[in-house]
């Protein structure tokens, strides 16, 4: 188990400061979860762990090693995959090469196999459409090879950003139950969601990002009953 | 349904899409039937002549598949360039003439030590090695130069980069190597012919098509089975959620230059084997047929590269004939290129997408 490790993270577009040295920590084997309303920065952070946006202050270490410095696919062998906003399958591939090149960084065959066994365990539905292009999937089935793929890289830390977005609610409950499975297998989760309550239900540790600033943290449960949270992203009064 | 309903159907199909369509789309109505009957009256005209016989078109045919296949391995370089950065490499004709005069530098040296006509089978591999490791080379150094800067921006400056290079090759080798027409020394024993299934085929076209097949079973083995293969596949799909998989895609873009650019070499060298001359020039106007046979084909699309390259030159090898002859011209064949442009732009009018191209909106997952 592994911890992923911000520290004033300031990531900019040009002029503007998307992320203002932002600092948390995704403690290792617990789900973390990061509210937020549109355009606080959710998916810059994300981005700038994974390596695809220049960061341009800041440490991002994986058990106290810096990672900040690697390439967006060694990132990936050091043990972090993301399941992106917006699932970004490879619409022209089947499903079942999806998860394949999920598993692009590993050469351990048989592990693999057994690993794209167990994606099938955790969503039944897939086998079904195992051999149809993924870019004819519904949006829930979707969701479900995006993180089947990421899984596929067998990672230690797992980001996911709004995996529930525009789903059914009883595809929203599997898709909790899905990060909730995978994180009790021993991978840390840093859960980016719109839907606070249902993401502050299921965390370990949350915090709150407005405008690029990490304005309040706690646990889950403090996060659902502090009365700023609750007004902002709950839609209770406060 | 009767005759009069099917008829009525038609007739008021007819009117709706009369209502409905602009002037502009009666213009391309009335371009696609003079084209039709231009074709047509041809043809017929061609037939009825009886200039050729049955073989001289079967030898036609070959010499346009011998020809389509040069064009086929250019225009897989362009495609899978555009297939993976959606941008045209517009200095990929030069990467071809560069690979064809480093086989005929390596040809030369081989030829003095008498290898390319005693060892044939040692000789031709390494005089196609030269020029797929140089073309190779030269696309990736552009890849560098014209489209590493870029990759990050949206921006014309790759084009006009690789515009720029086209240049810079061109009139480079032009400086090195002079203008003159060129041929590769010492193949005299492609001198002949052979027979094949009752046709009298030249050696040198039995040796550039074969050649053709096998690197492209080659490529299509490297794209659809390596590990290579499905990143570039991945790439050409989400470049962000290729990286995000542990795909390195600078490293995935440079071997895609490296292998259009090993094929273009290829090319070229085939090239100069059968049409037996070169010229510092020739990257511009062969570059532009490879260009239209993947655009033909259907750009972005491999399998398309490669059925627009042989098409393309199928239609400009039995075209005069078969056309052209039909209109009584004194000298049909000098217009074969007519054809091959020609095609090009009707193509990019009716049919924009190519033979096996999908439409761009339908692109995306
Ligand atoms: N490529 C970009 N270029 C310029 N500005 C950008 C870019 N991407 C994001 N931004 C800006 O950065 C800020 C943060 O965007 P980000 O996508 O990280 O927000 P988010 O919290 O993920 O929002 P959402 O909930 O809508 O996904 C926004 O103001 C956005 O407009
Ligand atoms: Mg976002």
């Amino acid at each position: 188990m592994r911890t992923l490790d911000v520290r004033d993270l300031t990531v900019a577009y040009g002029a503007i400061s998307a992320v203002r040295s932002a600092s948390f920590t995704a403690a290792a084997g617990k789900i973390t979860a990061v509210v937020g309303a549109n355009g606080a920065g959710k998916t810059t952070v994300l981005n700038a762990i994974s390596g695809l946006r220049d960061v341009r202050a800041g440490r991002i270490d994986m058990d106290g090693q810096d990672i900040g410095a690697l390439p967006p696919h060694e990132r990936v062998r050091a043990g972090i995959a993301q399941v992106p906003e917006g699932r970004r399958l490879f619409g022209r591939m089947t499903v079942a090469e999806n998860l394949e090149i999920g598993a692009f960084v590993r050469q351990d065959r048989a592990k693999v196999r057994q690993d794209i066994e167990r994606i099938l365990v955790l969503f039944p539905r897939l086998k079904e459409r195992y051999r149809q292009l993924a870019g004819t999937l519904s949006g829930g089935e979707q969701q479900m090879v995006a993180m089947g793929r990421a899984m596929m890289a067998d990672p230690s830390v797992l980001l996911l950003d709004e995996p529930t977005m525009g789903l059914a609610p009883q595809i929203v409950d599997l898709v909790l139950e899905a990060v909730q499975a995978i994180n009790a297998q021993g991978v840390t989760v840093l859960l980016v969601e719109q839907n606070a309550y249902r993401a502050l239900e299921i965390a370990d540790q949350a915090f709150v990002l407005e405008t690029g600033e990490v304005t309040l943290s706690g646990s889950g449960e403090e996060l659902l009953s502090h009365p700023r949270v609750r007004s902002a992203y709950l839609g209770h009064d406060a | 349904m009767t005759a009069a309903a099917i008829s009525a159907a038609v007739r008021n199909r007819t009117a709706d899409w009369w209502r409905r369509s602009i002037w502009v789309d009666h213009l391309m109505l009335a371009i696609r039937v003079v084209v039709a009957v231009l074709v047509l009256w041809g043809l017929a005209g061609g037939i009825a002549a009886g200039t050729y016989s049955a073989a001289n078109f079967a030898s036609f045919a070959m010499f346009g598949l011998t020809i389509g296949s040069v064009y086929a391995l250019i225009a897989l370089g362009y495609t899978m360039v555009y297939g993976i950065l959606r941008m045209i490499n517009f200095a990929h004709g030069d990467v071809m003439m560069v690979g064809s005069f480093a086989g005929l530098f390596a040809a030369s040296s081989l030829s003095g030590a008498g290898l390319t006509n005693d060892a044939p089978l040692i000789a031709l591999p390494l005089v196609l090695a030269a020029g797929m490791a140089v073309g190779a080379a030269v696309s990736v150094a552009i890849e560098r130069v014209a489209y590493r800067p870029f990759l990050h921006v949206r921006s014309l400056a790759p084009l006009i980069c690789a515009i720029g290079l086209s240049f810079v090759l061109q009139y480079g080798a032009r400086g090195l190597f002079g203008t003159r027409n060129r041929a590769y020394p010492g193949f005299g024993w492609m001198e002949g012919t052979v027979q094949v299934a009752g046709l009298t085929i030249p050696i040198p076209q039995i040796v550039a098509f074969g050649a053709a097949l096998v690197v492209l079973a080659g490529l299509l083995a490297i794209v659809r089975l390596t590990p290579l293969g499905k990143a570039m596949r991945a790439v050409s799909e989400d470049r962000d959620a290729a990286a995000l998989v542990g795909i390195d895609v600078s490293r995935t873009i440079v071997f895609t230059f490296a292998i259009g650019g090993a094929m273009a070499g290829v090319a070229g060298v085939l090239y100069a084997l059968v049409f037996k001359q070169i010229t510092v020039f020739m990257g511009f106007f062969l570059g532009i047929k490879g260009f239209a046979a993947a655009i033909l084909g259907g750009i972005g699309n491999l399998g398309g590269a490669m059925l627009g390259g042989l098409v393309l030159g199928l239609a400009e090898a039995l075209g005069p004939a078969l056309l052209l002859e039909g209109y009584g011209l004194p000298a049909p064949y000098q217009l074969k290129d007519v054809i091959g442009y020609g095609m090009l732009v009707l193509i990019l009018i009716f049919r924009p997408q190519g033979l096996l191209g999908e439409r761009l909106a339908a692109k995306r997952a």
